[in-house]
């Protein structure tokens, strides 16, 4: 027994390819609104993801991460519909544009500490959120802008799925390689005890900086996918209620931990759409569910799996 | 013309930053001395208006329902605070920042639920008292005769809340255990009751916030978040924990926002965001507040 | 001269807390600075990391002036710190407590595409051997106790290759066993890596095991300076403190 454990745990990286190839074969044995289902699930999780590197692995709470998430969305709406760009510079152009909202409003933001950093990034959030609905010209303002229409391979059988899928495992992979490089360690160090890492010879400040702009690249490109998801975008999605969503789900999951962040929103998305067609009290559920994470069970749901398995391997000697 | 594009802004901003101004007040009392920034209190000021027409429903044949509901009202609010305190905020204290803010904003969720639950989704709304229901005119603009209790009784309220910080012994263990919570421990201060009755005292004002709004405006489960938005905007630009502070920004923000209104319809509240950044970024502890440390 | 002090001054609000100190280490040295407790020991430290920033007076490390530079260059040139309230990072491994310092040191810290378990395992293997905490390696450095906890901050601060240590209260909050033990490993340090040790203390016992030269300050200035016998027979140090009694006790 104790082999068989220690080989599968030793496959470690390869169970992302299972998850992956799993995901792969949904489309085949599910109907068409559980692809539907899992196609928001797939952004919300790259979005939470994407916040996560502020939180979980930054320390940094920021209340405004749904902002980049607009940018990146609005980009690719308003060049699509205003322009004749290709769609696939459309979707480009997310990452870049939420890139430099990252560097401008980074730039402010880390020079604060903590409460006032997550008070900056709120403020921050809000001017982008009454930029989208009052640049009618622009934005399409309460409207939002409909009819983002992409090429119509996209939209065949589950093709659309399967092009959100391979962009966010994509993504994944790359915040993987982050998380887990010497970057992705400083990182840590920072959000651990900024003193000390200051005395290894850690520019904090410089670091923080970057931190936040990988997070808005990443927050942008699930934007662009959800502008794709639902041809459609809304001022409505950029509110600091979405960004406290994403927070949620970083924490349900548990933030320190890389899969955390998906697991949460997995659950969060899932139990969302579900629970909301029995009841309206969903905000309820979700709040006491937050309420009893934040007391009793700080490591999330994917802390509390790890240490019941590594409970259990103590207990049965594995 | 003086009267419409001057006076009648200034009049209704005035108002507007009284209101804003108690819910501030209380925000900016429990953050500056417990350091925890409170998401829920947009619901005191909710429960405040809703329990100000419960009152009122119950009381519906006596004129007096409206005053009895403005004196239970906001006790009833405290009474809620003092719970949530108790059972909820107290064990937070030494975790991190950002445990206390998901705290508060799951009692947002669960308390927003729970009113709904209770009072259902159509709107409320409530009349002026009898005796304040008139419009009279000052300096030739016409006023609800409602607003001058408004008026009259925020600003005594901050009066009296002032006095009592500076001059009695509760306000000054305030002051002490906003300044070092572990000085102010040794100093043998029961700090945990005082941060329960700071907490109620924080959000007994968001209720009285509340129950003041009732007879103006609709009554409804969601209205708690744009107070929030405010209140925490006011609070920034006025000075975390500085109570004059609260003052001042409710002002400064009634007024802009109040003449933002006629100028820029659209924009009102893009500037004081906007407002609010350029503080942050400049000086974070606001116009009024202390740098920490 | 590795560490020149020149007239160090700072005040916070009215209160003075280092007036006019001066001091000299030479490279290879073993110096101490003790004084009663509020005396600036670790304000001086903080002048001399960067930590808040100098009134008045000069730091020349190596002859050049660093009284202007930001903690994480004085990190850079050659200067370790340990500090007072333990300072470690507690959610990482003890592996990756030392890793991050070593990766810092090589400039490899930016790097975002490549595993970073790879990089420089010899390195930080090889300070965790000389702290003694390598097969601890995998646990997380809170789960350590207080003395394996200090240790473990000493390596952190060797993972810079420093040339001269500072350390503030290394054995404060330890049991007389781990005092030692942890004294130990410090001198042993110094003397294979040719390092220069100044650190501050209040146990006198180990003041005078290992210090060549002891510093003695005393509201902030400096009141005596000299090997230990001439500090422990000073009249000006024994009043400082508290009375000859427990003067005397102390050298017991």
């Amino acid at each position: 027994m104790k082999q068989i454990i220690a080989r599968l745990e030793s496959l470690g990286f390869a169970w992302w390819g299972i998850l992956i190839l799993l995901l792969a074969l949904l489309p085949l044995y599910m109907s068409e609104t559980y692809v539907s289902l899992f196609s928001e699930i797939l952004i919300m999780a790259l979005f939470a993801m994407s916040l996560n590197i502020l939180i979980g692995y930054l320390g940094m709470i920021s209340f405004g991460h749904a902002g980049y998430f607009g940018l990146g969305a609005y980009s690719t709406a308003i060049l699509m519909t205003k322009t004749s760009i290709s769609w696939i510079l459309a979707m480009a152009s997310a990452p870049v544009v939420a890139a430099l909202g990252g560097v401008v409003f980074g730039f402010f933001c880390v020079r604060l500490t903590r409460i006032y950093f997550a008070m900056l990034t709120f403020a921050l959030a809000q001017i982008i959120y009454t930029i989208a609905f009052q640049w009618e010209s622009l934005t399409g303002g309460d409207n939002g802008i409909v009819g983002v229409t992409f090429p119509d391979f996209l939209y065949e059988t589950n093709n659309a799925y399967y092009f959100i899928l391979i962009i966010v495992s994509v993504c994944a992979f790359f915040l993987f390689l982050i998380v887990n490089s010497p970057f992705g360690s400083t990182l840590r160090a920072i959000r651990e005890n900024p003193e000390r890492a200051e005395f290894v010879g850690i520019k904090i400040k410089a670091f923080q900086l970057i931190g936040f702009i990988v997070a808005a690249v990443f927050a942008g490109i699930a934007g662009a996918l959800f502008t794709f998801y639902n041809g459609s975008i809304f001022p409505d999605y950029l509110l600091w209620t979405r960004s406290t969503e994403a927070l949620i789900m970083c924490i349900l999951g548990g933030m320190f931990f890389f899969s955390g962040p998906a697991v949460g929103a997995l659950v969060v998305q899932w139990l969302g759409t579900v629970l909301s067609r029995h009841t309206i009290y969903w905000p309820f559920i979700l709040g006491l569910t937050l309420l009893l994470l934040v007391l009793f069970l700080r490591g999330g749901i994917v802390g509390f799996l790890t240490e019941g398995y590594s409970k259990i391997k103590a207990r049965y000697h594995l | 013309m003086i009267v419409s594009s001057i006076i009648m802004p200034i009049l209704t901003g005035l108002t507007t930053a009284m209101l804003i101004f108690l819910v501030a007040s209380g925000l900016t009392l429990i953050f500056g001395s417990l350091k925890i920034l409170n998401f829920a209190h947009g619901v005191f000021y909710m429960l405040g208006a809703y329990f100000s027409f419960q009152v009122v429903s119950t009381f519906a044949a006596s004129p007096a329902g409206f005053w009895i509901g403005l004196i239970v009202a906001p006790l009833g609010v405290a009474i809620v605070g003092g719970l949530i305190e108790f059972f909820i905020i107290r064990r937070a204290y030494k975790r991190e920042h950002i445990d206390q803010l998901l705290l508060t904003y799951s009692l947002v969720l669960i308390i927003g639920d729970v009113t709904r639950f209770l009072w259902g989704v159509e709107y409320k709304s409530m009349s002026r008292p009898e005796g304040l229901d008139a419009t009279i005119s000052v300096f030739g603009a016409p006023l609800a005769s409602y607003y001058l209790l408004i008026l009259f009784l925020a600003p005594t309220i901050a009066l009296g809340l002032h006095l009592m910080l500076k001059k009695t012994k509760i306000g000054w263990m305030i002051r002490a255990a906003t300044f070092n919570y572990e000085m102010a421990s040794a100093l043998g201060i029961n700090v945990p009751r005082l941060f329960l009755v700071i907490f109620m005292v924080g959000s007994w004002l968001g209720g009285l916030g509340g129950a003041l709004y009732a007879p103006l405006g609709s009554i409804v489960y969601f209205m708690h978040t744009q107070v929030l938005l405010e209140s925490f905007l006011v609070m920034v630009i006025g000075g975390v924990g500085s109570f004059w502070g609260a003052f001042v920004g409710a002002i400064l923000f009634g007024l802009l926002n109040s003449f933002g209104f006629q100028y820029f319809p659209q924009f009102s509240m893009f500037f004081a965001f906007v407002l609010m950044a350029v503080i942050l970024v400049i000086r974070p502890w606001g116009l009024l507040g202390q740098p920490e440390g | 001269m590795l560490l020149n002090v020149e007239s160090l001054c700072k005040s916070f609000g009215g209160v003075t807390a280092v007036m006019d100190v001066s001091l000299s280490v030479e490279k290879g040295d073993l110096r101490s600075i003790i004084g009663p407790n509020g005396a600036g020991k670790t304000t001086l430290f903080n002048l001399l990391t960067g930590h808040i920033s100098v009134d008045s007076g000069n730091i020349y490390f190596k002859d050049r002036k660093i009284t202007k530079l930001q903690p994480h260059s004085i990190a850079r040139i050659g200067i370790g710190r340990s500090f007072q309230r333990i300072s470690i990072f507690p959610r990482l491994s003890v592996f990756e407590n030392v890793h991050v310092g070593i990766l810092s040191r090589e400039r490899k810290s930016y790097k975002m595409l490549w595993p970073a378990r790879r990089m420089v395992r010899t390195e930080t293997l090889e300070i965790l051997e000389a702290i003694g905490l390598a097969h601890q390696a995998g646990n997380l450095a809170a789960t350590l106790p207080h003395g394996d906890q200090k240790r473990l901050e000493l390596g952190i601060t060797l993972a810079l290759g420093p040339e001269l240590l500072l350390l503030d209260e290394p054995t404060a909050g330890m049991s007389p066993e781990e005092r030692f033990s942890i004294i130990e490993l410090i001198g042993n340090l110094v003397k294979e890596r040719g390092l220069t040790l100044l650190f501050t203390e209040h146990d006198m016992d180990i003041v005078f095991s290992i210090s060549e030269r002891v510093t003695v300050l005393h509201q902030g200035k400096v009141i005596a300076e000299g090997s230990p016998d001439e500090i422990r027979t000073n009249p000006e140090v024994q009043s400082v403190y508290l009375g000859e009694a427990e003067w005397e006790t102390t050298l017991t």
